[in-house]
């Protein structure tokens, strides 16, 4: 079994149905994007990933274990927007990273001051030590997800999970995030889940790119069927040629 | 140019500000000066002058039977029932508040009842409160408090319930329990919310303090303004209204200026 395995699954919001039949492998070490258009459930399968919500139907498992029913530490996650805490410094928000999951959500004494000091470090290496004492609301919008993608990181999950994370950047910013993630992929080896509606940016990242849509369709009721998996390329060696070597498609060829 | 896009000078700014306030002081003279004119022993106007010699008495004279100065142990009883009763309606209100708002079974259990309790008229529970708590101050704390706790709880709950799905959801991703996400990200980003929130109930914390006051008492400022209704001394109630009125406005003014100093992030979003 591979490291991030999804079986089968089926959600519906209210009837409708919003994803049907995915299934999909991921190593270990993968970097994983997921494109598509809008409303086709990239989101939805974000978060059945992250077990914000339960499939309907099929299982997913990391590591060999289903998902627990609520999103846990092994599973880190960046959004769009709200990622870090509004009330906290951009310091407190690094150790918020340690200090959560603690009884009373904080730290004391020396441990703290250790933390704090960590924080620090990490906060220079990702060029964010000038504001270490300002809140975000002080921050652009790439330095705060540079600063959500730090603070998902310092609780060093398993699997990171992005939810469109530079959807709100201009292109240059978007252009130096792209670098800092690599720069921080390379370092920590970690499996990554990427949603995104930039195509250049989902090959430029992946190693993989999935593709959502729907199959079937009918026109007298658009919403009556969900999205699958339509598309598996292979995006490594800068994504040419994309289809080396996956010819199936992933997907439709278990069902 | 338009009149919405017309903005007063700094000096013009502080001559518009004092103007209402000018006016109710010019006509308050006049009709004053105009009864006097007439009855020189008319007491429901009385002159300026008398107004503020009244002042001077009772900042100084001590009470003939206790020996104080009636005017700060009013002042001090009152400050102490409406500290009380709003400190047990905030506590309650941010516990319940925070808990509905967060958790899904204490949401099913207490919105509903909590929204029917806060459909009842406070003043007319005032004498359950005078039979079962007598009528010392802790049937008065008790008005205050079941008075504004229901709209401080409706209020908070709200306010927890629209902290952005995604922070609740980054917390679990750091393996905060419902407890630290309630006490480190819920709580601190509720407390501004909590003291705005106060304030627009002191308005009616004022208004059952005096309200208990008024019908079973002895001392307090709203008290003594009944006391003396008795009297006509429209001098002494004028006093104490105006004294009332700089106390509420202090209080509130105190509440916005620490919550701007405890939590600086809060005035930037918003």
């Amino acid at each position: 079994m591979s490291f991030v395995e999804v079986e089968n699954l089926f959600h519906a919001y209210g009837g409708r149905p919003i994803l049907e039949r995915v299934s999909l492998s991921a190593e270990e070490g993968e970097f994983v994007s997921i494109v598509g258009a809008s409303g086709c459930g990239k989101s939805t399968f974000l978060r059945l990933l992250l077990d914000q919500e339960r499939p309907e139907r099929g299982e997913i498992y990391v590591d060999g274990d289903p998902l627990q029913g609520e999103p846990s530490r092994s599973r880190g996650i960046v959004f769009q927007r709200y990622s870090v805490f509004p009330h906290l410094t951009v310091r407190d928000n690094i150790v918020a990273a340690e200090a959560l999951s603690r009884p009373l959500g904080r730290l004391f004494g020396n441990i703290r001051r250790a933390a704090r000091a960590r924080a620090d470090a990490t906060l220079e290496r990702i060029g964010l030590g000038h504001v270490a004492g300002q809140y975000p609301s002080a921050l652009s919008g790439g330095m705060q997800q540079r600063l959500a993608i730090a603070q998902a990181l310092a609780g060093k999950p398993r699997i990171l999970l992005l939810d469109e994370p530079f959807g709100a950047l201009d292109p240059g910013t978007r252009e130096q995030m792209h670098a800092f993630l690599q720069e921080l992929r390379a370092e920590t080896g970690m499996t990554v889940f990427m949603v995104t509606h930039d195509l250049p940016e989902a090959f430029k990242l992946g190693d993989r790119v999935i593709v959502f849509d729907k199959v079937r369709w009918d026109p007298h009721d658009p919403a009556a069927y969900g999205a699958t998996i339509t598309y598996d390329f292979d995006a490594r060696n800068g994504g040419i040629p994309y289809q080396l070597q996956k010819d199936e498609i992933h997907g439709l060829a278990e069902s | 140019m338009r009149w919405i896009n017309r903005n007063p000078g700094r000096l013009a700014s502080v001559v518009l500000a004092a103007l209402p306030f000018v006016l109710v002081a010019l006509v308050y003279s006049a009709g004053s000066a105009a009864r006097l004119a007439e009855n020189p022993q008319d007491r429901i106007l009385p002159a300026p002058s008398a107004l503020f010699e009244t002042t001077i008495r009772l900042l100084t004279e001590p009470d003939r039977r206790s020996g104080e100065i009636l005017f700060w142990s009013d002042t001090a009883s009152s400050l102490t029932l409406l500290a009380s009763g709003v400190g047990i309606a905030a506590l309650i209100g941010l516990s319940l508040g925070l808990a509905i708002g967060l958790v899904p079974m204490v949401r099913r259990t207490l919105q509903g009842f909590v929204a029917v309790v806060s459909m009842i008229p406070p003043l007319a529970v005032l004498p359950i409160l005078f039979i079962t708590l007598g009528v010392g101050d802790a049937a008065k704390v008790a008005l205050i408090a079941i008075g504004i706790t229901p709209f401080l709880i409706r209020d908070l709950s709200a306010r927890t319930l629209e902290l952005p799905q995604e922070q609740i959801v980054k917390a679990q991703t750091l393996g905060a329990s419902s407890l630290s996400i309630a006490l480190s990200v819920a709580l601190p980003q509720i407390m501004p919310r909590l003291i705005s929130a106060v304030r627009l109930s002191l308005g009616p914390a004022w208004l059952f303090l005096i309200a208990a006051e008024a019908v079973a008492s002895d001392s307090g400022l709203g008290y003594r303004v009944f006391l003396v209704r008795r009297f006509l001394a429209m001098d002494v109630i004028l006093n104490y209204v105006a004294w009332i009125t700089l106390l509420a406005f202090l209080i509130d003014w105190a509440l916005a200026r620490a919550s701007r100093y405890f939590y600086p992030w809060a005035e930037v979003r918003s």
